[in-house]
Protein backbone atom coordinates (compact mmCIF):
# COMPACT_ATOMS: atom_id res chain seq x y z
CA UNK A 1 0.00 0.00 0.00
CA UNK A 2 0.83 3.36 -0.96
CA UNK A 3 0.19 5.83 1.26
CA UNK A 4 0.43 9.44 -0.78
CA UNK A 5 0.09 12.42 2.00
CA UNK A 6 1.35 14.72 -0.76
CA UNK A 7 -2.15 16.51 -0.25
CA UNK A 8 -0.84 17.86 3.44
CA UNK A 9 1.75 20.05 1.61
CA UNK A 10 4.13 19.46 4.11
CA UNK A 11 7.20 21.73 4.77
CA UNK A 12 10.00 21.84 6.88
CA UNK A 13 9.31 24.79 8.61
CA UNK A 14 5.93 23.69 9.45
CA UNK A 15 7.15 20.36 10.55
CA UNK A 16 9.46 21.74 12.94
CA UNK A 17 6.69 23.76 14.10
CA UNK A 18 4.96 20.46 15.20
CA UNK A 19 7.60 18.36 16.24
CA UNK A 20 8.43 21.42 18.64
CA UNK A 21 4.79 21.36 19.81
CA UNK A 22 4.89 17.32 20.47
CA UNK A 23 8.14 17.89 22.32
CA UNK A 24 6.65 20.14 24.52
CA UNK A 25 3.78 17.92 24.69
CA UNK A 26 6.03 14.99 25.54
CA UNK A 27 8.38 16.92 27.66
CA UNK A 28 5.00 18.05 30.15
CA UNK A 29 4.25 14.25 30.06
CA UNK A 30 7.64 13.65 31.56
CA UNK A 31 7.55 16.26 34.03
CA UNK A 32 4.24 15.23 35.28
CA UNK A 33 6.02 11.82 35.70
CA UNK A 34 8.28 13.07 37.80
CA UNK A 35 6.37 15.34 39.60
CA UNK A 36 2.44 14.47 39.59
CA UNK A 37 -0.62 16.34 40.20
CA UNK A 38 0.28 19.47 37.85
CA UNK A 39 1.70 21.73 40.81
CA UNK A 40 -1.72 23.55 40.83
CA UNK A 41 -1.53 27.35 42.51
CA UNK A 42 -3.03 30.47 42.36
CA UNK A 43 -0.87 33.22 40.39
CA UNK A 44 -1.53 36.45 38.98
CA UNK A 45 -4.60 35.72 37.35
CA UNK A 46 -6.49 34.75 40.88
CA UNK A 47 -7.41 31.54 39.65
CA UNK A 48 -5.91 27.99 40.19
CA UNK A 49 -3.94 26.49 37.31
CA UNK A 50 -1.92 23.69 36.55
CA UNK A 51 1.44 23.49 34.53
CA UNK A 52 -0.44 22.44 31.53
CA UNK A 53 -3.43 25.60 31.60
CA UNK A 54 0.39 27.48 32.07
CA UNK A 55 1.45 25.88 28.62
CA UNK A 56 -1.79 26.74 26.87
CA UNK A 57 -1.85 30.26 28.12
CA UNK A 58 1.76 30.06 26.82
CA UNK A 59 1.16 28.59 23.60
CA UNK A 60 -2.02 30.82 22.72
CA UNK A 61 -0.54 33.76 23.97
CA UNK A 62 2.36 33.36 21.73
CA UNK A 63 0.33 32.89 18.34
CA UNK A 64 -0.85 36.43 19.57
CA UNK A 65 2.35 38.23 19.96
CA UNK A 66 3.40 36.66 16.40
CA UNK A 67 0.12 37.90 14.97
CA UNK A 68 0.57 41.43 16.55
CA UNK A 69 3.96 41.49 15.28
CA UNK A 70 3.42 40.49 11.83
CA UNK A 71 0.42 43.34 11.68
CA UNK A 72 1.77 45.68 13.71
CA UNK A 73 5.77 45.65 13.01
CA UNK A 74 6.80 43.23 10.08
CA UNK A 75 7.77 39.88 8.43
CA UNK A 76 10.48 39.60 10.91
CA UNK A 77 9.77 37.07 13.53
CA UNK A 78 12.65 36.85 15.33
CA UNK A 79 11.91 39.41 17.69
CA UNK A 80 7.97 37.46 18.23
CA UNK A 81 9.75 34.73 19.17
CA UNK A 82 11.93 36.04 21.91
CA UNK A 83 8.79 38.13 23.21
CA UNK A 84 6.96 35.29 23.17
CA UNK A 85 9.81 32.87 25.37
CA UNK A 86 9.87 35.63 27.77
CA UNK A 87 6.77 35.75 28.43
CA UNK A 88 6.28 31.65 28.22
CA UNK A 89 8.47 32.40 31.08
CA UNK A 90 6.51 34.86 33.07
CA UNK A 91 3.55 32.84 32.80
CA UNK A 92 5.31 29.84 34.13
CA UNK A 93 6.89 31.47 36.58
CA UNK A 94 3.78 33.95 37.80
CA UNK A 95 0.20 32.80 36.62
CA UNK B 1 -6.90 0.28 48.36
CA UNK B 2 -3.63 0.76 47.84
CA UNK B 3 -3.29 2.79 44.95
CA UNK B 4 -5.39 5.65 43.52
CA UNK B 5 -4.01 6.35 40.59
CA UNK B 6 -3.60 3.86 37.67
CA UNK B 7 -2.06 5.60 34.36
CA UNK B 8 -2.75 2.39 32.36
CA UNK B 9 -6.46 3.75 32.01
CA UNK B 10 -5.07 6.31 29.85
CA UNK B 11 -4.68 3.97 26.90
CA UNK B 12 -8.72 3.64 27.37
CA UNK B 13 -9.13 7.05 25.46
CA UNK B 14 -6.49 6.01 22.79
CA UNK B 15 -9.54 5.26 20.58
CA UNK B 16 -10.81 8.53 20.62
CA UNK B 17 -7.20 10.36 20.57
CA UNK B 18 -7.56 8.28 16.87
CA UNK B 19 -10.46 9.83 15.95
CA UNK B 20 -9.66 13.48 17.03
CA UNK B 21 -6.27 12.79 15.23
CA UNK B 22 -7.74 11.96 11.96
CA UNK B 23 -11.13 14.44 12.40
CA UNK B 24 -9.47 17.29 13.85
CA UNK B 25 -5.35 17.75 14.24
CA UNK B 26 -4.07 15.77 10.71
CA UNK B 27 -6.81 18.52 9.35
CA UNK B 28 -5.37 21.01 11.36
CA UNK B 29 -1.79 20.00 10.20
CA UNK B 30 -2.39 20.65 6.77
CA UNK B 31 -4.43 24.46 7.15
CA UNK B 32 -0.85 24.63 9.04
CA UNK B 33 0.94 23.62 5.96
CA UNK B 34 -1.34 25.50 3.27
CA UNK B 35 -1.30 29.32 5.26
CA UNK B 36 2.01 29.55 4.38
CA UNK B 37 2.31 27.99 0.87
CA UNK B 38 0.30 28.98 -1.89
CA UNK B 39 -1.10 26.55 -4.69
CA UNK B 40 -2.57 26.45 -8.20
CA UNK B 41 -4.13 22.99 -7.63
CA UNK B 42 -2.00 19.10 -8.56
CA UNK B 43 -0.71 19.20 -5.16
CA UNK B 44 1.89 22.08 -6.21
CA UNK B 45 2.76 24.13 -3.93
CA UNK B 46 4.80 27.37 -3.42
CA UNK B 47 6.53 28.67 -0.41
CA UNK B 48 4.75 32.00 0.63
CA UNK B 49 5.93 32.64 4.39
CA UNK B 50 4.00 34.46 6.46
CA UNK B 51 2.48 36.42 3.47
CA UNK B 52 -0.76 35.58 3.69
CA UNK B 53 -0.73 36.53 7.53
CA UNK B 54 0.50 39.63 6.62
CA UNK B 55 -1.98 39.92 4.08
CA UNK B 56 -4.87 39.16 6.22
CA UNK B 57 -3.90 41.16 9.23
CA UNK B 58 -3.54 44.18 7.12
CA UNK B 59 -7.04 43.44 4.78
CA UNK B 60 -10.38 45.73 5.55
CA UNK B 61 -12.66 42.97 4.39
CA UNK B 62 -11.52 40.31 6.92
CA UNK B 63 -11.45 43.17 9.80
CA UNK B 64 -15.29 44.18 8.61
CA UNK B 65 -16.25 40.76 8.36
CA UNK B 66 -15.06 40.81 12.13
CA UNK B 67 -16.51 43.62 13.30
CA UNK B 68 -20.17 42.39 11.41
CA UNK B 69 -19.52 39.23 13.47
CA UNK B 70 -18.94 40.94 16.64
CA UNK B 71 -21.83 42.84 15.75
CA UNK B 72 -24.44 40.33 15.12
CA UNK B 73 -23.03 37.83 18.40
CA UNK B 74 -23.50 40.99 20.58
CA UNK B 75 -26.35 41.79 19.53
CA UNK B 76 -28.47 38.28 19.52
CA UNK B 77 -27.41 37.69 23.15
CA UNK B 78 -28.59 41.27 23.82
CA UNK B 79 -31.72 39.61 22.58
CA UNK B 80 -31.90 36.24 23.55
CA UNK B 81 -30.33 36.12 26.82
CA UNK B 82 -33.38 38.29 28.52
CA UNK B 83 -35.68 36.58 26.35
CA UNK B 84 -35.00 33.55 27.11
CA UNK B 85 -34.78 34.48 30.94
CA UNK B 86 -38.49 36.24 30.24
CA UNK B 87 -39.85 33.20 28.66
CA UNK B 88 -38.43 30.38 31.14
CA UNK B 89 -40.28 32.33 34.01
CA UNK B 90 -43.49 32.68 32.56
CA UNK B 91 -43.65 29.09 31.52
CA UNK B 92 -46.09 26.24 33.62
CA UNK B 93 -44.05 24.66 36.40
CA UNK B 94 -46.56 22.11 36.62
CA UNK B 95 -49.68 20.13 34.79
CA UNK B 96 -50.25 19.54 31.52
CA UNK B 97 -48.53 22.71 30.00
CA UNK B 98 -45.47 22.17 30.79
CA UNK B 99 -44.54 19.42 28.07
CA UNK B 100 -46.53 21.47 25.69
CA UNK B 101 -44.41 24.12 26.50
CA UNK B 102 -41.22 21.98 26.28
CA UNK B 103 -41.94 20.41 23.12
CA UNK B 104 -42.76 23.66 21.11
CA UNK B 105 -39.54 24.80 22.58
CA UNK B 106 -37.89 22.23 21.22
CA UNK B 107 -39.09 22.03 17.46
CA UNK B 108 -37.06 24.97 16.15
CA UNK B 109 -34.05 23.69 17.21
CA UNK B 110 -34.80 20.15 15.82
CA UNK B 111 -35.05 21.76 12.29
CA UNK B 112 -31.82 21.65 10.43
CA UNK B 113 -29.47 25.00 9.97
CA UNK B 114 -30.30 24.92 5.96
CA UNK B 115 -33.97 24.44 6.45
CA UNK B 116 -34.02 27.15 9.10
CA UNK B 117 -32.55 29.40 6.15
CA UNK B 118 -35.03 28.24 3.34
CA UNK B 119 -38.48 28.90 5.61
CA UNK B 120 -36.85 32.49 6.20
CA UNK B 121 -35.99 33.33 2.68
CA UNK B 122 -39.29 32.37 1.38
CA UNK B 123 -40.97 33.44 4.30
CA UNK B 124 -39.38 37.26 4.15
CA UNK B 125 -39.60 37.23 0.35
CA UNK B 126 -41.96 39.87 -0.80
CA UNK B 127 -44.22 37.91 -3.64
CA UNK B 128 -44.99 35.41 -1.69
CA UNK B 129 -43.08 35.32 1.30
CA UNK B 130 -45.91 35.48 4.72
CA UNK B 131 -43.67 37.77 6.32
CA UNK B 132 -42.57 40.02 3.59
CA UNK B 133 -46.01 40.47 1.90
CA UNK B 134 -47.89 41.65 5.13
CA UNK B 135 -44.68 43.83 6.27
CA UNK B 136 -44.86 45.43 3.17
CA UNK B 137 -48.73 45.59 3.05
CA UNK B 138 -48.54 47.46 6.33
CA UNK B 139 -46.50 50.32 4.68
CA UNK B 140 -43.04 49.44 5.34
CA UNK B 141 -40.74 49.32 2.29
CA UNK B 142 -38.84 45.92 3.65
CA UNK B 143 -36.51 44.13 1.09
CA UNK B 144 -34.03 42.09 2.34
CA UNK B 145 -32.44 41.32 -1.09
CA UNK B 146 -31.88 44.91 -1.65
CA UNK B 147 -31.70 46.79 1.23
CA UNK B 148 -29.06 45.59 4.25
CA UNK B 149 -30.28 46.57 7.21
CA UNK B 150 -33.52 44.55 6.41
CA UNK B 151 -31.64 41.98 5.68
CA UNK B 152 -29.91 42.13 8.99
CA UNK B 153 -33.19 42.62 10.44
CA UNK B 154 -34.06 39.32 9.32
CA UNK B 155 -30.57 37.64 10.04
CA UNK B 156 -31.56 38.41 13.45
CA UNK B 157 -34.83 37.42 14.06
CA UNK B 158 -34.50 34.44 12.05
CA UNK B 159 -31.49 33.54 14.51
CA UNK B 160 -33.57 34.61 17.67
CA UNK B 161 -36.37 32.55 16.53
CA UNK B 162 -33.90 29.66 16.19
CA UNK B 163 -31.65 29.46 19.45
CA UNK B 164 -33.53 31.67 21.85
CA UNK B 165 -35.81 28.32 22.45
CA UNK B 166 -32.02 26.99 23.91
CA UNK B 167 -31.72 29.64 26.58
CA UNK B 168 -35.38 29.28 27.26
CA UNK B 169 -34.69 25.47 28.06
CA UNK B 170 -31.19 25.93 29.74
CA UNK B 171 -33.31 28.47 32.12
CA UNK B 172 -36.35 26.61 32.34
CA UNK B 173 -34.03 23.32 33.75
CA UNK B 174 -31.98 26.11 36.53
CA UNK B 175 -35.23 27.48 37.61
CA UNK B 176 -37.19 23.69 38.11
CA UNK B 177 -34.17 23.07 40.21
CA UNK B 178 -34.95 25.58 42.69
CA UNK B 179 -36.69 23.93 45.57
CA UNK B 180 -40.03 25.02 46.94
CA UNK B 181 -38.78 26.10 50.48
CA UNK B 182 -36.54 29.04 49.04
CA UNK B 183 -39.82 30.37 47.18
CA UNK B 184 -41.78 29.88 50.84
CA UNK B 185 -38.89 31.62 52.45
CA UNK B 186 -39.27 34.49 50.41
CA UNK B 187 -43.21 34.83 50.94
CA UNK B 188 -42.87 34.41 54.72
CA UNK B 189 -40.37 37.42 54.17
CA UNK B 190 -43.04 39.29 52.21
CA UNK B 191 -40.29 39.56 49.21
CA UNK B 192 -41.49 41.47 45.55
CA UNK B 193 -41.41 39.45 42.68
CA UNK B 194 -38.33 41.21 41.67
CA UNK B 195 -37.13 40.65 44.49
CA UNK B 196 -37.65 36.55 44.26
CA UNK B 197 -36.50 37.20 40.81
CA UNK B 198 -33.11 38.60 41.72
CA UNK B 199 -32.08 36.68 44.89
CA UNK B 200 -33.46 33.40 44.10
CA UNK B 201 -34.18 32.96 40.73
CA UNK B 202 -31.25 34.87 39.13
CA UNK B 203 -28.62 33.08 41.13
CA UNK B 204 -29.95 29.86 40.55
CA UNK B 205 -29.99 30.65 36.73
CA UNK B 206 -26.06 31.79 36.80
CA UNK B 207 -24.75 28.90 35.80
CA UNK B 208 -27.23 27.70 33.11
CA UNK B 209 -26.78 31.08 31.26
CA UNK B 210 -23.02 31.08 31.85
CA UNK B 211 -23.26 28.04 29.45
CA UNK B 212 -26.09 29.43 27.02
CA UNK B 213 -24.19 32.55 26.80
CA UNK B 214 -21.30 30.61 25.94
CA UNK B 215 -22.94 28.37 23.71
CA UNK B 216 -24.96 30.89 21.92
CA UNK B 217 -21.67 33.36 21.41
CA UNK B 218 -19.80 30.30 19.89
CA UNK B 219 -22.84 29.34 17.87
CA UNK B 220 -23.31 33.01 16.56
CA UNK B 221 -19.66 34.07 16.00
CA UNK B 222 -19.30 30.56 13.72
CA UNK B 223 -22.88 30.91 11.88
CA UNK B 224 -22.59 30.64 7.86
CA UNK B 225 -25.48 28.33 7.31
CA UNK B 226 -28.81 30.42 8.47
CA UNK B 227 -27.39 33.69 7.01
CA UNK B 228 -25.37 32.01 4.14
CA UNK B 229 -28.80 30.51 2.61
CA UNK B 230 -30.75 33.83 3.31
CA UNK B 231 -28.66 36.85 2.09
CA UNK B 232 -25.64 34.92 0.51
CA UNK B 233 -23.83 37.54 2.73
CA UNK B 234 -25.37 40.03 0.48
CA UNK B 235 -26.70 43.13 -0.42
CA UNK B 236 -23.15 43.57 -0.91
CA UNK B 237 -21.15 42.26 1.63
CA UNK B 238 -23.53 43.55 4.65
CA UNK B 239 -24.15 40.02 5.95
CA UNK B 240 -20.83 38.79 5.62
CA UNK B 241 -19.70 37.18 8.62
CA UNK B 242 -16.10 35.52 9.25
CA UNK B 243 -17.50 31.84 8.20
CA UNK B 244 -18.63 33.30 4.76
CA UNK B 245 -16.22 34.99 3.80
CA UNK B 246 -13.64 32.19 4.56
CA UNK B 247 -15.62 29.84 2.24
CA UNK B 248 -16.05 32.63 -0.19
CA UNK B 249 -11.94 32.85 0.07
CA UNK B 250 -11.46 29.04 0.13
CA UNK B 251 -14.10 27.58 -2.20
CA UNK B 252 -15.24 30.86 -3.99
CA UNK B 253 -11.60 31.77 -5.20
CA UNK B 254 -9.91 29.00 -4.46
CA UNK B 255 -7.51 30.70 -2.33
CA UNK B 256 -6.01 27.56 -0.10
CA UNK B 257 -2.99 29.62 1.27
CA UNK B 258 -5.24 32.80 2.34
CA UNK B 259 -8.03 31.16 3.50
CA UNK B 260 -6.19 28.63 5.66
CA UNK B 261 -4.50 32.01 7.38
CA UNK B 262 -7.94 33.08 8.03
CA UNK B 263 -8.77 30.01 9.22
CA UNK B 264 -6.03 30.14 11.87
CA UNK B 265 -6.80 33.35 12.73
CA UNK B 266 -10.22 32.82 13.39
CA UNK B 267 -9.49 29.28 14.73
CA UNK B 268 -7.10 31.10 17.16
CA UNK B 269 -9.85 33.70 18.18
CA UNK B 270 -12.69 31.24 18.90
CA UNK B 271 -10.12 29.27 21.22
CA UNK B 272 -9.19 32.16 23.16
CA UNK B 273 -13.12 33.10 23.65
CA UNK B 274 -13.91 29.42 24.57
CA UNK B 275 -11.04 29.46 27.07
CA UNK B 276 -11.94 32.51 28.49
CA UNK B 277 -15.73 31.05 29.06
CA UNK B 278 -14.41 27.76 30.25
CA UNK B 279 -12.40 29.55 32.59
CA UNK B 280 -14.71 31.88 34.09
CA UNK B 281 -17.48 28.39 34.56
CA UNK B 282 -14.68 26.35 36.49
CA UNK B 283 -14.05 29.46 38.44
CA UNK B 284 -17.88 30.33 39.43
CA UNK B 285 -18.23 26.46 40.21
CA UNK B 286 -14.97 26.37 42.22
CA UNK B 287 -15.95 29.19 44.02
CA UNK B 288 -19.41 27.87 44.92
Amino acid sequence: MNLDFSWMAWTWPTAAFFIVIALMLFGMGVWEYVSPGGNPRVGVLRFETTRGDRLFVSLLGSAFIHLAWLGLVGPNLWWALALSVVYAIGVFRYV
Amino acid sequence: MDKTWNNKAWFLVLPMLVLVAFSAVIPLMTVVNYSVQDTFGNNVFFWAGTEWFEELLHSDRFWEAMVRNLIFSFIILAIEVPLGIFIALNMPKKGWGVPVCLVLMALPLLIPWNVVGTIWQVFGRNDIGLLGYYVNALGFNYNYVQDPFDAWVTVIVMDVWHWTSLVVLLCYAGLVSIPDAFYQAAKIDGASRWAVFRYIQLPKMQRVLLIAVLLRFMDSFMIYTEPFVVTGGGPGNSTTFLSIDLVKTALGQFDLGPAAAMSLVYFLIILLLSWVFYTVMTNYDAER
